[in-house]
């Protein structure tokens, strides 16, 4: 029997991803640990290396799917004979079998019993060596996605993985020669919920499922990540069981969309009836970008400070040092360098390098400086972040910028670069604009946004003697959480960020 | 009988008027569908109305009045002998089926579903032939078959006048002075006793070591001993090798271990099984899938292999029961709708309508020896229930069987009056997932029948208010 490889929950509330790229045909030995797919989440784009060995033998997604969590993305014919012991269980979601199952299940009078049965190892069977290989998958599935993490956490990770498998094997320790006790309604309950019965634990007498333990089950599943990954594949396949032998195709159509972005909207007109309309499906990085600037705009109150920062003594000083970087490796670019007067205003206003949380009433200021960059892709908008900016040199700093830009922009972002920001920087001044207010990049408070730096005369001196001079001028726009820090604070805050940018000498003195 | 416009393209079209495909075309017209449903006879209801459950309880309801005027001489009440007018009884029973139907035509009608009297075939997987239609054809989104069963005949032989089935045998033509009754099932054991009642010398043989082979051999018992006291002859491990008609007469040669001399009858009663009506619908041009016995092959949600089209009753096999096909029917029904509904009922009831009944639900005893399974069982004995003295009905029991490790209870059974009713409640309780302290601390009338079931489970937790706990012990094993 075929091994399926489907698609792990990557935490995060990621649902889908997008298929990218498939390294591998059709009948491809591969061996575990070699690089397979390359997909992008709303997060990131990764590399999914092998969870098996084995020779594929059918792959079910092509370049540009759109991919569920859980959903098949290829097949695999199994090589060695540890694996082979798998096939003894037959797989509940070929359909065929199932439906074999479900005869021969009609013609023993004694019926019932097995069609409600838990799916899953008895525990003896787990105990026998080399038993516990399904888990290990189950970990390589999970390594596939988290395998950019370091070493030593992903260690950790998985002696919890194991930890946590082998809490779910105890909670759901049924006999599994019968089925789960609970009553008709919550068994329908629990198909409407896509929860498995048998990953349920039974509050009442006997292990009694109640609703009320499936409708905790269901809520709980969404809260914990970690405790989805089972359930979210089991649910996959309840749901894949459900789109194969329940709901007719168009049916099925209809239901996937109906996990609204925003609720209680008013519904849209049809708009084809002034003209013709082409639709678009909002996935991936932009649907990550809509729900993220739909929660800031909504939750946080704005205020956008503006103000004027003197960068012509900024530019000549740029323009000195740039080919030593360069020749380092890294752009010095008007990024870099307000990156780091950031830093050092934000050291004096540690309130704007902090998070609120209404519900315990703090404010959490954070004692490291993660600076983001929005970053303009082919995709969309990407915000890597800058690690522990104050403890870094220009020269470091202009180097690490760039490659991360340019690792971003070939899609090959890891997803704990873009993790973790303090506070934002965003820079659309090269492409224009004289002006605008940007949105904070929640849970952050602050963000600063630059325009177009422009060459302005200016007036120097009084009505009766002055001199008109060309300088070189910033407009900066620094919006705010008012909820955490007042019109003067971001004026103070400004102040400070000007000043530094307007005396190059500051940054010899700040490194 | 075609209401409004015959469609040409169906979005439901549901395959037979029993039970469980009125039961689809109700549920699914409620859930907003667009149903028509067709049926090859002049009324709905099929089998179980028409020709099945109806009519036999009907005749049983009267029958088990004959014997109860009968026992109630020895409580001080004698009737006479009862006068038995046949003409009066198939009208009265041939009312009672023609009301329902009615009934079922008018929540037809209500429901704005498109009833057709055809025979459809299929001849492609999504288009039906249908004969004797003003339409010849449709194509349609989705099929529920609900084609149901008929019943086997003796390998060799027709049915006829004289071999009837079970439908024929419940147009009571005559009352025949002698009847065979070949099948120990509920069918042959009802029908026999409808016959005797009447007057017929019922002589019964039955293929197996015992009656009802697939209830608990204890739940038999009692049944067994009034059959054998009111039937002429009861012949075990014997089967009907030949079957020859004559003028008015039938001849048979039976195999086994009967020591009947003469073997001729007025008629005889075939009742060894049915088979499903899955032949003669073109189902191989649908691509839905059969197994060996020619029952269609369904998943939990009724679906067949070919998606569009569903199959429930007696034609997708199980129980071969009405209740099961009705709840079958309105899971497909669900399904088509987009409902998250599957067939996972754990207690299908089944109830034999004699005097004494039997019912039972969910696991039986020898289920639980066949599969090696651990249970406790409780015997809660008529003889204590206040009730069942009061009615002179003392010889039945209702039974629990539950699993020992946790207390659930898995099946229950009953033999003796009312226990059609009872039953209701051990399904609820195995649907559920009761324990049998749910069935012990729910209050139950006294005095009744119903008693009996929470003192059997008293029984299991080791004490019970009509027993006494030596006894007890014995009894629970």
């Amino acid at each position: 029997m075929a091994k399926k490889f489907r698609l792990p929950d990557p935490g995060e509330g990621i649902h889908e991803a997008e298929i990218l790229d498939v390294y591998v045909s059709e009948g491809d030995e591969v061996q575990e640990g070699d690089l397979i797919l390359y997909i992008e989440t709303d997060k990131a784009a990764v590399e999914v290396p092998s969870p098996f060995t084995g020779v594929i033998e059918e792959i079910r997604v092509k370049k540009g799917d759109v991919v569920q969590v859980g959903e098949v993305l290829m097949t695999y014919t199994e090589e060695t004979g540890k694996e082979a012991r798998h096939k003894r269980k037959p797989q509940p979601e070929e359909p065929s079998e199932q439906r074999a199952a479900e005869q021969s299940r009609k013609k023993e009078a004694a019926g019932e019993e097995e069609e409600e049965q838990c799916e899953r190892r008895v525990t003896e069977e787990r105990v026998e060596k080399g038993e516990v290989k399904q888990e290990e998958d189950k970990e390589l599935r999970k390594r596939a996605v988290a395998a950019e993490k370091p070493k030593a956490e992903k260690k950790v990770e998985e002696e919890e993985g194991d930890k946590t498998e082998g809490r779910k094997e105890q909670k759901v320790e049924r006999a599994t020669d019968r089925p789960v006790p609970a009553s008709p309604a919550t068994r329908r309950l629990a198909r409407e919920l896509g929860v498995d019965l048998c990953e349920v634990p039974g509050s009442g007498p006997g292990e009694r499922v109640t609703a009320e333990d499936v409708r905790a089950f269901a809520g709980d599943a969404k809260e914990k990540p970690e405790r989805e990954e089972a359930a979210a594949a089991k649910r996959e396949v309840t749901r894949e069981r459900e789109t194969e032998a329940e709901v007719p195709e168009e049916l099925a159509m209809e239901r996937e969309p109906r996990r609204p972005l925003f609720e209680e909207l008013p519904p849209l007109p049809d708009f084809s009836r002034w003209g013709p309309v082409e639709h678009m499906p909002l996935r991936s990085i932009r649907r990550a970008t809509a729900k993220q600037m739909a929660l800031a705009w909504s939750q946080i109150p704005h205020v956008t400070h503006q103000d004027i920062a003197d960068i012509t003594e900024l530019e000549a000083f740029r323009r000195r040092h740039q080919e030593a970087v360069e020749q380092q490796g890294g752009r010095l670019s008007l990024t870099v360098l307000v990156m780091q007067a950031i830093v050092a205003a934000l050291k004096q206003f540690p309130r704007f390098n902090a998070s609120l949380d209404p519900e315990a009433g703090e404010i959490i200021l954070k004692q490291y400086y993660h600076i983001g960059v929005a970053v303009d892709t082919e995709q969309g908008l990407i915000v890597p972040v800058v690690r522990d900016v104050d403890r870094k040199s220009l020269t470091e700093l202009a180097t690490e910028l760039t490659e991360v830009v340019e690792r971003i922009r070939q899609g090959k972002a890891k997803r704990e670069e873009l993790l973790g920001g303090t506070f934002t920087i965003t820079n659309p001044g090269p492409i224009g604009g004289t002006a605008f207010t940007p949105i904070i990049n929640y849970p952050e408070v602050a963000i600063l946004g630059l325009a177009r730096a422009r060459l302005e005369p200016v007036v120097e001196g009084n009505l009766n003697n002055f001199t008109i001079i060309p300088r070189l001028r910033l407009p900066l726009h620094l919006a705010f959480d008012h909820r955490v820090n007042d019109g003067a604070d971001a004026a103070r805050f400004m102040r400070t960020i000007i000043d530094i940018l307007s005396d190059p000498e500051s940054f010899i003195l700040n490194v | 009988m075609v209401m409004g416009e015959l469609p040409v393209e169906a979005e439901v079209v549901v395959i037979g008027g029993g039970p469980g495909g009125y039961a689809a075309a109700f549920r699914a017209a409620d859930l907003g569908l667009d149903v028509t449903l067709i049926t090859d006879e002049p009324h709905l209801g099929g089998v179980c109305l028409l020709r099945g459950c109806i009519p036999s309880k009907t005749l049983l309801s009267l029958t088990a009045l004959v014997h109860t005027a009968r026992v109630a001489t020895a409580m001080g009440i004698t009737f006479g002998d009862p006068r038995i007018d046949l003409d009066t009884l198939r009208d009265w029973k041939d009312k009672v089926v023609q009301k329902l139907a009615d009934g079922l035509q008018q929540l037809c009608e209500q429901r704005g579903i498109r009833l057709v009297q055809a025979r459809a075939t299929f001849n492609g997987p999504d288009s039906l032939h249908l004969q004797d239609a003003d339409v010849h054809g449709m194509t349609f989104k989705h099929a529920i078959i609900a084609t149901g069963s008929r019943p086997i005949p003796l390998p060799g032989t027709d049915f006829s006048a004289r071999i009837m089935d079970s439908s024929r045998a419940l147009e009571l033509e005559d009352i025949p002075k002698k009847l065979l009754v070949s099948g120990g099932g509920y069918v042959g054991l009802e029908m026999g006793m409808v016959y005797a009642s009447l007057g017929s010398q019922v002589t019964l043989v039955e293929m197996t070591d015992r009656l009802m082979p697939n209830a608990d051999a204890d739940l038999v018992k009692p049944l067994a001993r009034t059959v054998e006291e009111l039937f002429a002859g009861v012949y075990l491990n014997t089967k009907v090798t030949e079957v020859k008609e004559e003028k008015k007469k039938v001849r048979v040669s039976l195999a086994g271990e009967s020591n009947l001399s003469d073997s001729t009858f007025d008629r005889i009663l075939v009742a060894i099984g049915r088979r499903p009506n899955s032949d003669a619908l073109g189902l191989e041009t649908a691509n839905v899938e059969l197994d060996k016995q020619g029952y269609i092959v369904v998943d939990k949600q009724r679906r067949t292999a070919n998606e569009r089209i569903f199959a429930i009753g007696d034609v997708a096999g199980g129980m071969l029961l009405a209740h099961e096909a009705v709840h079958e029917g309105k899971v497909a029904a669900e399904v088509i709708a987009g409902q998250p509904a599957a067939f996972d009922a754990r207690a299908v009831p089944a109830v034999v309508y004699t005097d004494p009944q039997i019912a039972w639900c969910g696991l039986t005893e020898q289920e639980a020896n066949t599969q090696n399974r651990k249970i406790k069982v409780a015997r809660f004995p008529w003889k204590a229930s206040g009730r069942a003295v009061s009615m002179g009905i003392t010889g039945g029991f209702t039974k629990v069987i539950m699993d020992p490790e946790s207390q659930h209870v898995l099946g229950v059974g009953i033999v003796g009056r009312q226990a059609e009713v009872m039953i209701a409640e051990g399904v609820l309780a195995v649907e559920m997932g009761a324990v049998v302290q749910d069935l012990a601390l729910t209050i139950h009338p006294h005095p009744t029948l119903s008693e009996t079931l929470g003192e059997a489970a008293e029984m299991l937790l080791g004490s019970t208010t009509h027993v006494s706990a030596r006894k007890e012990r014995r009894k629970v094993e």
